[in-house]
């Protein structure tokens, strides 16, 4: 299924938890931000929440270092 | 003529020089009007702004109002001097951004960091080496006062987490992410986006090294909520956190807290 990714398209399999996709991404998922189609996900709901075919993803990823 | 000393408006005669208002300050070795330094035998015009200041001298909490609304306009300095700022960590960038509103005569600041003062901390951050070992807020409480001793401080001694930034920083004007581990920085920003809504934010990410000036910059990612770094550099070797590029993100972390106070609308870009 397709889904946008900071405005990129992306494929992923369908069922995918946003927990998934990061592993995917390698993506740190205790450093990022992650909107869902305009919605806050809660850290502890990364590996609950199922994405839907053309969800839309925003990640904002920080690093260290002040 | 009417001229104006100390902010109140008086009239003196025609021919006046600083030296007759100078006459009733002993002592003072600071002359200015409108802002600039002038010698005794200045001639002064009607609506002159005088102020005969002693070096060394202890100004007042009203002088010191006074002094800086005459810099920046009363409009403007009432507006700062009456908003509370929360920084949270007291590293590169939050000593810097504190300085710098304490500067500008921020009303009050609420501090957080858990750590004390390091040797390594030196080389970017805004205490000195007869402070290592002191709790950094303590150090911190105690620079600012020797800048400006009429902001109001509040300080957390204390590790911060999402319930502690809830509890304490909730009623700030503008919230201030100076975090170094970027759990907390993500952490921070979650909160700023949900439980804390709508918070003015200002978060920083990717300050180390000495990568171009021009990388780092300000960005809105949402409304009220605003984030500085060029998003990708941490720090590692041959490309540590150093003071120049990490002053550079604390003061337009800094002046973002300003353009926020003072546009007070959700674009503050």
């Amino acid at each position: 299924m397709n889904i946008t990714v900071n405005g990129e398209p992306k494929e992923t399999s369908p069922n995918n938890s946003i927990l998934n996709l990061l592993n995917e991404l390698e993506i740190n998922a205790q450093t990022v931000v992650v909107e869902c189609d305009n919605t806050i996900i809660k850290q502890e709901e990364y590996a609950t929440t199922i994405l839907q075919d053309g969800a839309v993803l925003e990640l904002i990823r920080f690093v260290g270092g002040g | 003529m009417k001229i104006c000393i100390h902010e109140r408006e008086e009239e003196w005669p025609a021919t006046t020089t600083m030296t007759e208002v100078a006459a009733n300050f002993p002592g003072a070795d600071i002359l200015l009007v409108n802002g600039h330094h002038v010698k005794h035998d200045y001639k002064l015009q009607p609506g002159d702004e005088c102020w005969c200041l002693s070096r060394g001298g202890t100004s007042s909490k009203q002088e010191m109002e006074d002094l800086l609304a005459l810099r920046h306009t009363p409009e403007i300095q009432r507006i700062i001097q009456t908003s509370t700022v929360g920084i949270m960590g007291l590293g590169g960038l939050g000593s810097m951004v504190a300085v710098a509103l304490a500067r500008m005569g921020i009303g009050r600041l609420l501090l957080a960091d858990f750590d004390v003062v390091e040797p390594t901390n030196l080389n970017r951050q805004y205490f000195f080496l007869d402070q290592v070992g002191s709790p950094k807020t303590k150090a911190m409480a105690a620079n600012l006062a020797r800048i400006n001793p009429f902001v109001e401080l509040e300080l957390l001694q204390q590790r911060l987490d999402a319930a502690a930034i809830k509890k304490h920083f909730s009623k700030v004007d503008v919230l201030v992410e100076c975090f170094d581990d970027p759990v907390m920085k993500a952490d921070a920003f979650r909160l700023a986006l949900t439980d804390m809504k709508p918070i003015r934010y200002v978060g920083a990410s990717g300050v180390a090294g000495y990568g171009s000036n021009n990388d780092i910059r300000t960005q809105s990612p949402y409304p009220g909520i605003y984030l500085v770094g060029d998003g990708h550099s941490d720090p590692k070797q041959g490309l540590s956190l150093m003071a120049a590029r990490v002053g550079i993100a604390a003061h337009q972390q800094a002046n973002q807290v300003v353009r926020i106070l003072l546009k007070d609308s959700e674009n503050a870009l």
